[in-house]
């Protein structure tokens, strides 16, 4: 062991030369005795009776400290445990795990620590050596200064979080979500919503299933703040049913697992709703078909015709549930030929009298329809609009067929249609993703390969759309987080590199590819030969600003940067 | 000669006895080792008397004395007087003291001419001292300590103080005793040489941790490393001759 000392208040030289019999000790004022251990001279003042190095050989300060301890550390998420029950991540010859070190050391706290460092061990000897330097008062006033070393062996074992992720069944709680409609939309925005509130944070798997997701929790706390998160933002009904697992007789302790099965409301952004005449009714006499203009945690009515709005609360609607009338996806393409305002506006909606021809009609009949649009403000003639062709429409809804047909518009307008140059242009921003699981259990058996595979791309039609209608709707895009993307520029030579692994908090990143948009894009690109050639001022698709966008997710920047390298 | 004995386990030897150039006194123990020490050197020489002190053993701390005399506390019983005044040789006078600072071998320490003594001892006393014992009596404190008995052990020869004790206070204590003072520890590195060992002019005992440079500075103060026969005529010639008139 390396000795060293240090003596505070006594560090005056040693008078060697005069022993304390000399005559001529007269000249000095300090006394000099000998060490009583060795009969050097030293200084008497001090109150010490030994030399320096007497009670360096004499004294182990580091006596009552330990020379070997463990560290427990788990394997799989490289953590080391932090007494009593905290598991931290630390990294060789860091910061963090010097001090976890340290804290282990019982009998350090009866010492002045003055410095600490590693002394480099093999990683895979599952040593780790520490060289401490401590100083303590050995006699009145001296102060011994010693170095010595500890030797932590690193104990591998299992922290009851990998435990827990190993076990099957660990959960407590589990939220399911369900939507009951044919696209994944709502839960693709659902997701952005999550991301951006961090309302994941405490869940321990996510499983998407048919319709839906399903959120697992280790503590029903926690699924209940996601209950009250998702109440929030989607019109949800919810009910609770819990599982006895376990009960001791004896002290009438249970223990259950609960589930809470949230439902969405199955009404979507730009549905064409009929609502039960009652309801019309109650909600200010508003007419029996309306569109849906936003789903808020209510969702938002509005009649195209008279431009009245009513919000309809998901207790109203689960009172007398109807499903809309039609959703986005039968959305059929119209050319505006005419507009006339007629002076009515209501926020940023403006009633006009539209006079409009089906895009596939053009060039082979003159047919047209005379109708009432609440998007007087955006339409100009030769625009493009999309919207529900009542006319030739089939419905098999109770509620459309009690409508008084005379009084049912021909045409729906539902919103400006956009033509989408395919394909060679990249989005200059992008959404973060969340890992999920999908339910493989239920699908292995019922659904072929050619099933999944079209069931992968419907997911990914729905994603494209739904990035479309962000791009189109800043309203929307204002409650959720958009990223810069690096890969705009080039997206043929970043896609290689694009990472789809998970990171450590289960979120994956992924840029979506510019194929998925498949045949809703080549209808809209084919539909719009004809327009855009009148109309070059307005003819591409609404951009996402950059002031929008947040910076790249770091592990992007990082790979990047590696790449470049 | 300096030899190393332990009373009862205890290394501080001058708690439990007393040694002057006439007579010894030893604390009465459990087991006779101290006392045979004693007798072994001065056996056939001095007397040593086993006694106690108002019934206690500390006698060392208790009482003060030298070649003419034996001072002792109120506390000493009648019948302890008695058996001190039987076993010592008649030239010593015995003196009990009215001290309020009853433990006169720390507030007392002498050899066969001066005495050093606490500051606060009383008028009476510095004279029953300057009287029994026959020397010039000083009010001094050593190292601070006023405990002069505690921290001082002293003969005709030299004297050993409180290691702590500076050159200036070393000399100025020297000047007054006329003997050479050095300052050190016994019993290893122990500060209270007073109590850790005791003196008299050819005999040394210490307590048995005393290391061997302890004990070299005791017998090279004290003069004790060779007794030859030369000193008899010379330095010691006063002692012997005062002690046979």
């Amino acid at each position: 062991m390396d000795y060293q000392s240090v003596f505070g208040a006594t560090a005056a030289a040693i008078n060697g030369g005069a022993t304390p019999l000399s005559a001529n000790a007269q000249e000095q004022t300090m006394a000099t005795v000998l060490c009583c251990n060795c009969g050097v001279p030293i200084d008497g003042t001090s109150g010490l009776s030994m030399c320096y190095d007497c009670i360096k050989l004499s004294v182990d300060i580091t006596d009552g400290i330990q020379k070997e301890s463990t560290l427990s550390f788990c394997r799989n998420c490289e953590r080391f445990l932090r007494p009593p029950s905290q598991w931290v991540t630390a990294t060789l010859e860091s910061r963090e795990l010097l001090a976890l070190c340290l804290k282990r050391l019982k009998g350090l706290q009866k010492v002045r620590l003055i410095d600490a460092s590693f002394i480099w061990t093999e990683p895979h000897s599952r040593r780790i050596k520490v060289k401490l330097t401590v100083q303590r008062e050995a006699f009145n006033n001296t102060i011994v200064q010693q170095s010595f070393e500890v030797e932590y062996v690193v104990v591998a074992t299992q922290c009851p979080d990998c435990a827990k992720s190993f076990t099957v069944n660990t959960w407590r709680a589990t939220v399911q979500i369900r939507q009951k409609v044919p696209h994944k939309r709502t839960f693709f925005y659902l997701e952005q919503l999550i991301l951006k509130h961090n309302a994941h944070r405490d869940t321990i798997s996510i499983l998407e299933t048919k319709d839906g997701l399903d959120f697992f929790y280790s503590q029903k706390n926690h699924a209940i703040k996601m209950l009250d998160f998702l109440s929030g933002v989607t019109p949800i009904r919810t009910k609770k049913s819990e599982e006895l697992i376990s009960m001791d007789t004896h002290t009438a302790v249970r223990s259950y697992k609960f589930t809470f099965s949230v439902e969405i409301v199955p009404i979507c952004k730009d549905d064409l709703v009929c609502l039960p005449k009652k309801l019309a009714r109650a909600s200010g006499n508003i007419s029996q078909l309306v569109l849906c203009s936003r789903v808020g945690n209510a969702v938002h009515l509005l009649d195209p015709s008279s431009l009245d709005a009513t919000d309809l609360q998901p207790s109203v609607y689960w009172r007398q549930p109807f499903t809309s009338l039609a959703n986005s996806s039968t959305l059929t393409e119209f050319v505006v030929l005419d507009i006339e305002l007629t002076g009515t506006e209501k926020g940023r909606l403006a009633m006009a009298d539209a006079t409009v021809a089906r895009s596939v009609d053009m060039g082979r009949n003159d047919t047209t329809y005379y109708v009432r649009t609440h998007l007087g403000g955006i339409l100009h003639p030769g625009d493009t609009v999309l919207g529900y062709f009542l006319s030739n429409a089939n419905f098999n809804h109770d509620l459309w067929d009690t409508l008084d047909q005379r009084n049912v518009p021909d045409v729906v307008l539902v919103k400006k249609s956009y033509p989408r140059k395919k394909k060679n242009k990249g989005r200059n921003w992008r959404l973060r993703r969340m890992a999920k699981e999908y339910n493989d259990r239920d699908d292995n058996t019922t659904q072929s390969t050619k099933q999944r595979q079209m069931e992968a791309d419907r997911i990914e039609r729905d994603y494209e759309i739904f990035l479309q209608e962000l791009e189109e709707d800043p309203e929307l895009r204002s409650t959720i987080n958009l990223y810069k993307s690096s890969n705009s520029q080039n997206p043929e030579k970043a896609r290689p590199a694009r990472p789809t692994k998970m990171d450590m908090d289960g979120i994956e990143e992924a840029q979506v590819s510019m194929d998925a948009d498949g045949d809703a894009a080549m209808e809209t690109d084919g539909g719009d030969e004809g327009v855009e050639s009148d109309d070059e001022s307005d003819g591409s698709a609404p951009d996402v600003g950059l002031d929008e966008l947040l910076d790249e997710i770091d592990e992007l920047t990082l790979e990047d940067a590696y790449l470049s390298e | 000669m300096a030899v190393r004995a332990q009373f009862e386990n205890s290394n501080e030897i001058g708690v439990f006895g007393t040694l002057t150039n006439s007579y010894s006194l030893v604390a009465v123990g459990a087991s006779e080792n101290f006392y045979s020490v004693l007798e072994a050197e001065l056996g056939d020489v001095i007397p040593i008397c086993h006694t106690t002190i108002g019934g206690t053993r500390i006698i060392g701390r208790l009482t003060a004395g030298n070649r003419r005399g034996l001072l002792v506390p109120t506390s000493t019983t009648d019948q302890e007087l008695q058996h001190l005044r039987n076993s010592l040789p008649d030239s010593v006078r015995i003196q009990r003291v009215e001290e309020r600072l009853s433990a006169l071998g720390n507030v007392i320490c002498c050899n066969d001419y001066v005495a050093l003594v606490h500051p606060d001892i009383e008028r009476e006393t510095e004279e029953l001292i300057s009287d029994v014992l026959g020397v010039e009596v000083f009010r001094q404190t050593i190292a601070d300590n006023v405990l002069v008995g505690s921290y001082c052990a002293l003969s005709n020869q030299g004297g050993l103080v409180h290691p702590k004790t500076s050159i200036q206070d070393q000399d100025e204590l020297s000047s007054l005793l006329q003997v050479p003072l050095v300052a050190g520890s016994i019993n290893r590195g122990s500060a209270v040489v007073g109590a850790g060992m005791i003196v008299n002019d050819w005999l040394a005992v210490t307590g048995l941790d005393t290391t061997a440079p302890e004990l070299s500075v005791v017998e090279s103060i004290f003069k004790l490393q060779d007794a030859q026969q030369g000193a008899i005529t010379g330095s010691m010639r006063d002692t012997l001759i005062e002690t046979y008139t």
